[in-house]
């Protein structure tokens, strides 16, 4: 996958899963965590959908808030685990 | 120099007509509403800031004492104009924004009863509550709307449906816009003359069984709120107070509107998830002198070390205290090493309307420890069969309290059996067990039922595992509390599966968003297990306590009734 379609795939997943409403507007850079659209106790869920879809395992330790802050933060999170974009 | 001065000195001879006198001295009304804002104004504190807001993009709001007299009577008259009677009930269901702390006074000088709820509840979740209270009206956001739009058509009575930031966009049927600043302006509104038994606030809390039980409050829980406010956190004219609790938990109204404002302290109010250096800027920017946080939340921002803490500046920090959840020892002591002084653990619940046993002031700190009861509240630990009290130190039991003290619930809506079944042998029963040493100091034990503590919050099993019934793959489950060194509990899900379906990561997924989106993020299960078939006992009743005895590595215990496989 090019980097922009694993931007794509996560943000879309972001919208369909975590959003209610059609006035927000998600972006690469779009804060996540801090801005309370993925509260700490939905990072699981949003973990579990990042391991499922990259066939990775995510260590707690590096599961933080700032980890999934943002889709970009969360591109640099899985380059970690050897996920490089096409 | 705290106002609390020695323990000793303050329980000797407290009554709580102290507090009476310095909350009600001169009044025109004893509404909570009004004594939080029209009072504060009267004692010529009309321009102090009562809030400095900001919100997670950096915007920033500051409203005076003033300001929040003014507005909440625009939302009293709103009320009226639009048909809210008195005692009907008025649901807040919006994120920390300031509407959120002002229609909760307006809402009470109307003399409705304010139903705040959680932001991030789900659908089910918000449809169980307004349905419980028959809710008539709901302040809510575009953000919300529309969760509270498909549930409307089942709700006959919720006929006010209030978007506070709509600007401009369509509306449904019952549904209304109100933007606060853009009103007309309200210089005098008389509240509603209320007692101090009249009802003002209604919190939803969970327990092991049934749906959500609503717990009333009354407008005189402010006499015990002051005060406890006053005392425990140690608040002082010059304050800048911090509780980072959402006003959907009791802790954010008790300790995030009232306490604060009817001691005319400066608040300040973060709209944002978490984040460490958010937060620490937060504390240092706004020169935060008083903070009331939560365990989950020391515990997160210990995984950053001191180190951290170091690189902001924050000398004006003085009082911290900590609530939802036991403040372990680790936890204190790191504070002292990170802020120079430690985190006061406070115990109460829902049902008490305020701090009932806590570490106090000046009071030495016994790291890991609940600390004595506030003066004025009897407690002590009950034996679990005879509800006598016990008096050898160290033994473990139920945390009791004699009933009579004035933030206590007075009833639970719809549900007064319940109500009276919290009351053994004249003590009202929490439902958590502890021990007393023999310096008086309590020690939280654990929860004496199945319902889930995570991060502060209680969340009952039942309507958990009612919602995963719904789920189409999902025969039977349960829910249980698992440890969690963060959270101190998370929500684990045991499940089988209908015929024709498979475990998988794909289906854990699902039930967890579905959970999630129903209920609320706090309900959703962080692990789902699956299972053949569940424990029952030979009557059929899922064994709960045997999955969760499994969790936490205790021992099964009496397992006699165990259906044979």
């Amino acid at each position: 996958m090019t980097e922009e379609e694993i931007k794509k795939l996560i943000v879309d997943y972001v919208i369909r899963e975590y959003l209610d409403d059609d006035t927000t507007e998600v972006k690469p850079d779009t804060k996540l965590i801090s801005s309370g659209i993925v509260d700490s106790f939905s990072m699981v869920s949003l973990k579990t959908f990042l391991e499922k879809k990259f066939a990775v395992k995510i260590p707690d330790d590096k599961a933080t808030p700032q980890a999934f802050d943002s889709v970009n933060n969360i591109i640099s999170l899985l380059r970690e685990f050897g996920i490089n974009p096409t | 120099m705290s106002h609390f001065g020695t323990y000793e000195e303050r329980a000797k001879d407290f009554t709580w007509t102290q507090s009476e006198t310095e909350i009600y001295e001169g009044v025109r009304s004893r509404n909570i509403g009004y004594l939080c804002s029209d009072r504060i104004c009267e004692r010529g504190l009309g321009q102090k800031v009562a809030l400095y807001w900001e919100g997670f993009t950096g915007q920033k709001k500051v409203f005076t004492y003033d300001d929040i007299r003014v507005y909440s009577n625009v939302f009293a008259k709103y009320l009226e104009e639009i048909g809210v009677q008195v005692g009907e009930r008025v649901c807040i269901f919006m994120d920390r924004i300031p509407e959120l702390y002002i229609s909760f006074l307006g809402i009470l000088k109307r003399g409705a009863i304010a139903q705040p709820l959680f932001s991030a509840f789900g659908e089910e979740a918000l449809f169980t509550r307004l349905d419980d209270a028959k809710t008539r009206a709901i302040f809510t956001t575009r953000k919300h709307l529309n969760k509270v739009r498909r549930i409307k058509a089942q709700l006959p009575d919720l006929t006010k449906i209030i978007v506070v930031d709509n600007e401009g966009k369509p509306l449904e049927k019952n549904e209304l816009s109100f933007e606060m600043e853009h009103r007309p302006k309200v210089e005098n509104y008389d509240s509603h003359q209320v007692n101090t038994e009249t009802p003002s606030v209604l919190h939803y809390t969970s327990g092991t069984t049934g749906k959500p039980k609503g717990a009333l409050h009354v407008h005189g829980s402010i006499v015990a709120q002051y005060i406890t406010a006053k005392w425990v956190l140690d608040l002082h004219p010059d304050d800048i107070y911090w509780c980072n609790a959402d006003p959907g938990w009791v802790t954010g109204t008790s300790y995030g509107i009232i306490g604060p404002w009817s001691n005319g302290i400066t608040q300040a109010v973060l709209d944002a998830g978490f984040g460490v250096d958010k937060w620490y800027a937060f504390l240092q920017d706004y020169k935060i002198t008083v903070w009331y946080s939560a365990p989950t939340a020391i515990r997160l921002l210990m995984k950053d070390g001191v180190e951290k803490v170091n690189k902001y500046n924050m000398p004006c920090l003085r009082h911290l205290c900590s609530v939802g959840e036991p403040l372990n020892a680790e936890a204190v002591l790191w504070s002292e090493k990170a802020f120079r002084r430690p985190f006061l653990d406070t115990y109460w619940q829902t049902e008490t309307g305020c701090i009932v046993i806590t570490n106090f002031p000046g009071m030495k700190v016994k790291p890991g420890s609940m600390g004595k009861p506030f003066p004025g509240i009897t407690a002590a630990i009950v034996d679990p069969k005879t509800f006598e009290p016990i008096t050898k130190p160290g033994t473990v039991g139920l945390i009791a309290l004699k009933p009579g003290w004035p933030s206590m619930i007075r009833t639970y809506w719809n549900n007064q059996t319940t109500y009276e079944g919290k009351f053994k042998n004249g003590w009202y029963i929490c439902g958590d067990r502890s021990s007393i040493d023999a310096d008086g100091y309590f020690w939280f034990v654990g929860r004496d039922d199945d319902v889930i503590n995570t991060a502060g919050h209680l969340v009952g099993p039942f309507e958990i595992e009612s919602a995963l019934l719904e789920h189409p793959a999902v025969a039977e489950s349960a829910a249980v509390g698992k440890p969690d060194p963060i959270n101190m509990e998370v929500v684990k899900a045991f499940v089988a599966l209908k015929s024709g379906f498979e475990p998988s990561d794909d289906l854990e997924l699902e039930i967890m968003n579905f959970i999630r989106k129903k209920l609320s993020p706090l309900a959703m299960p962080q692990e789902i297990e699956f299972v053949k078939a569940l424990p029952k006992t030979r009557s059929g009743k899922i064994m709960r306590r045997l999955l969760r005895a499994q969790e936490w590595g205790e021992e099964i215990g009496d397992v006699s009734t165990l259906e044979n496989d």
